[in-house]
């Protein structure tokens, strides 16, 4: 990045614990993300990852610790504020199946009470951004789409209010491969033209490694690694990564054994 | 035969109480559906208030209606007539309602529930532009069983002098009419049916 950047997210010794778990969902974890990063959060279920994730719009609250989102803490400003400035897309989508794709792109305008003919356009140059056809798609209903046309609406409408930050829980997670890829590389062209912090929570060691500028390996709450995917591949710090990356490369052998 | 000719001769009355019957029931419907509405939000809202309310009205409904009737009349307020027969058919609608209202908003996909509520939609905002639209099926499902219900309780609202139906079968018994009686007895059963359909029809229609 640039030699004057700015901090777009800050976990200050970020604790979370679930009621009734005998163990911290998300354990101390401590670091700073630059403005304009592609940041993946990698880890298996249970590794805290999406609870990270949704200590960032508040949808959880940190038990101890805080989450500055540039400069503010967001623990001093009211949730549904902090939602409305951030993106927020997940694995199940969550169209709401009653109202019309471009009234779903629409949803966070109209919360925000932009005027009709803002909220039209802004509709129309995302549908375009995420690849879909205007004419054809903004009158459907989400059950008359593909899961890769829908997770497609799903992007268009965590972008709808231009959010500086945007939060991706495994949103390609349940789309094909031949899909997937497609939709990896259009997220990745969009971040690139956008200059907005993504933060991408995946299982999929490919995806986090193909995407991220950087990559936030977690495990059992903690953060393992936090840097750039060629150090997470060629200096993999402590167990957990070092066995990780090991058992990718034993995947290889059976692709090299095969070709 | 003697049934026709009955109808023929006292078609007024007849008349008359089925009109009794389906203002009543109307006026009963429509108050507990409100009642019903508001106290859906209290339990979404407090989530303890709701289930004391579920099991308050679970009790409510399992007294007999006739004893739930007489239990009213000593009550200030209340006594003999239509008003106090509606506040009882209100108190039962409330457990059937209550708990087809909560089941429906609960019933919604939480994934769609957790998109809007990451969106930055209020809990108000949730229920009625989420919950509510999404579970239009099971609310209808609620009022339609209300209704029926009502139709048939309301019946026996004739008991605390309400009018309606009701009073054609106890007259009808008193006298031994039963030519009364059988047409108290089809009036209710068939506005109860016809009802249903009309209803069940509708909510075919309802995505």
């Amino acid at each position: 990045m640039m030699a004057n950047t700015t901090i777009a997210i800050e976990y200050q010794h970020v604790y979370k614990r679930f009621n009734g778990a005998n163990y911290n969902a998300v354990n101390d974890v401590d670091l700073s993300i630059n403005e304009g990063e592609f940041i993946t959060i990698l880890g298996s279920s249970g590794s805290g990852k999406t609870t990270l994730l949704k200590m960032t719009n508040r949808l959880y609250d940190p038990d101890s610790g805080n989450v500055i989102l540039f400069g503010e803490n967001i623990r001093n400003v009211d949730a549904v504020k902090v939602r409305r400035r951030i993106g927020y897309a997940i694995q199940q989508v969550g169209l709401l199946p009653h109202m019309t794709i471009a009234q779903n792109i629409a949803i966070v305008p109209n919360l925000l009470k932009w005027d009709k003919q803002r909220i039209d356009n802004r509709v129309r140059e995302l549908t375009a951004l995420v690849g879909l056809d205007c004419e054809e798609f903004l009158k459907r209903y989400p059950a008359q789409l593909s899961g890769g046309q829908q997770q497609r609406v799903g992007l268009a409408r965590a972008l709808a209010a231009d959010p500086k930050i945007m939060l991706l829980d495994e949103p390609f997670g349940a789309i094909d491969a031949i899909n997937r890829l497609n939709l990896q590389d259009e997220l990745k062209r969009i971040h690139g033209g956008l200059k907005k912090t993504f933060l991408f929570v995946t299982h999929d060691i490919n995806e986090a490694l193909k995407l991220g500028t950087k990559v936030i390996v977690m495990n059992e709450g903690q953060v393992c690694q936090f840097d750039t995917p060629e150090n997470i591949v060629n200096k993999p710090v402590g167990g957990f990564v070092e066995s990780l990356i090991r058992s990718y490369r034993e995947q290889e052998k059976i692709w090299g054994g095969l070709s | 035969m003697e049934l026709i000719q009955f109808a023929q001769r006292n078609y007024s009355i007849l008349l008359r109480a089925l009109g009794e019957h389906i203002q009543m029931v109307l006026i009963a419907l429509i108050l507990s559906v409100l009642l019903a509405g508001l106290l859906t939000l209290v339990a979404m809202f407090f989530k303890r208030a709701g289930k004391f309310l579920t099991y308050l009205f679970s009790v409510v409904y399992s007294i007999p209606s006739i004893a739930l009737f007489a239990l009213m009349i000593p009550i200030p307020g209340m006594g003999l007539g239509r008003n106090t027969a509606i506040t009882v058919l209100v108190l039962y609608n409330q457990f059937i309602l209550l708990r087809n209202f909560i089941t429906g908003l609960q019933g919604v996909d939480p994934a769609i529930v957790e998109a809007a509520t990451g969106m930055g939609m209020t809990y108000t905002q949730v229920i009625f532009k989420v919950l509510v639209p999404l579970s239009l099926k099971p609310l209808f499902v609620g009022i339609r069983l209300a209704l029926v219900s009502t139709i048939a309780i309301a019946t026996i609202a004739a008991f605390i002098g309400a009018g309606g139906i009701g009073l054609l079968i106890t007259i009808g018994l008193e006298t031994g009419n039963n030519n009364r009686v059988l047409w108290g007895v089809i009036l209710s059963a068939g506005l109860g049916i016809a009802a249903n359909a009309v209803l069940v029809f509708a909510e075919k229609r309802i995505k």
